[in-house]
């Protein structure tokens, strides 16, 4: 009773949230939005006994995503209003495609998940450990590789990121911006 | 009223079908990347709901597997999108047409 109540709050909330984060014209609107969701996405995997997964859907995803989004909002002109795609026949149609597909897939579910027989695992330890236990036991190499790809993600962001980091545009006076961005627009390929 | 894993199944395709909206209608960058953000997260939905009534934890590491993947394609393409932005002071993908073809 409980777990429909929260399942329909919860799931009325997320569609809500990202429905906004998709239609809102406004960046800042859809950052919040997005946040939001993710948060109550979170509340999904405390219902689905997924402790760990949850824990880690708020700290990645609104501490850590989210702080990325909002200084990466701060290099772009975010106040103004975002311009929209307008009628593009081949997207419209491959929308009109797409969202058939997906009809049948809703009705199709059903039938799939028939088939899937619900096994409860043998409850020992809680949802962390068995989580720990899996992950570094069948999912270690896996595990590895992602932590190579973090690092590889991090290093490229800051040599992406981290150009003329080194100057600072409010220790500089007005002349010395402007000749900033004269070399800078002689250079084509920075 | 029983909660089962066909309501999750049809919410996370309602989820997906409104980040794929998303996909297709947005022209600036960061409003794309937010779109494709709510696509993971809707698998990420399915994958633990599949992983608690089947009763394997295959899924929710598989969720793990995506959420990292997540967090380092966000990196790298704020990285790019910074430095495009620096370069042409514009994020919308209709500016991006470099090539005539």
């Amino acid at each position: 009773m409980f777990e429909a109540i929260a399942f329909y709050l919860f799931a009325f909330l997320t569609i809500s949230m990202f429905y906004i984060t998709v239609t809102t014209s406004q960046a800042l609107h859809a950052l919040t939005a997005l946040a939001a969701g993710m948060i109550f996405i979170s509340a999904f995997f405390f219902i689905l006994g997924a402790d760990f997964l949850g824990a880690i859907q708020i700290i990645v995803y609104t501490g850590a995503v989210m702080a990325l989004y909002a200084f990466g909002m701060m290099f772009f002109d975010s106040t103004r209003d975002v311009k929209e795609k307008q009628g593009n026949k081949f997207i419209v149609v491959g929308m009109a495609t797409v969202a058939a597909v997906l009809v049948v897939a809703i009705f199709s579910a059903p039938i799939l998940s028939d088939n899937i027989v619900a096994l409860y695992p043998s409850v020992g330890a809680g949802n962390t450990q068995e989580v720990g236990m899996v992950l570094f036991t069948k999912y270690l190499i896996p595990f590895e590789v992602a932590a190579v790809m973090l690092l590889v993600a991090m290093v490229a962001g800051i040599v992406l990121a981290g150009k003329k980091m080194d100057l600072s545009l409010t220790l500089m006076n007005k002349e010395e911006i402007l000749e900033m961005n004269e070399d800078k627009n002689k250079k084509v390929l920075s | 009223m029983e909660i089962g894993l066909n309501h999750y199944l049809v919410l996370s395709t309602i989820l997906f079908a409104i980040g794929l909206v998303g996909v297709m209608r947005r022209k600036n960058l960061l409003l794309l990347f937010f779109a494709t953000e709510i696509l993971l997260n809707a698998v990420n939905i399915a994958f633990a709901a599949i992983s608690h009534y089947y009763g394997d934890l295959t899924g929710q590491m598989f969720a793990f597997f995506v959420i990292a993947i997540a967090a380092s394609e966000l990196a790298v393409g704020l990285g790019l999108l910074i430095v495009w932005f620096k370069r042409h002071g514009t994020i919308d993908l209709d500016t991006m047409t470099s090539m005539r073809g």
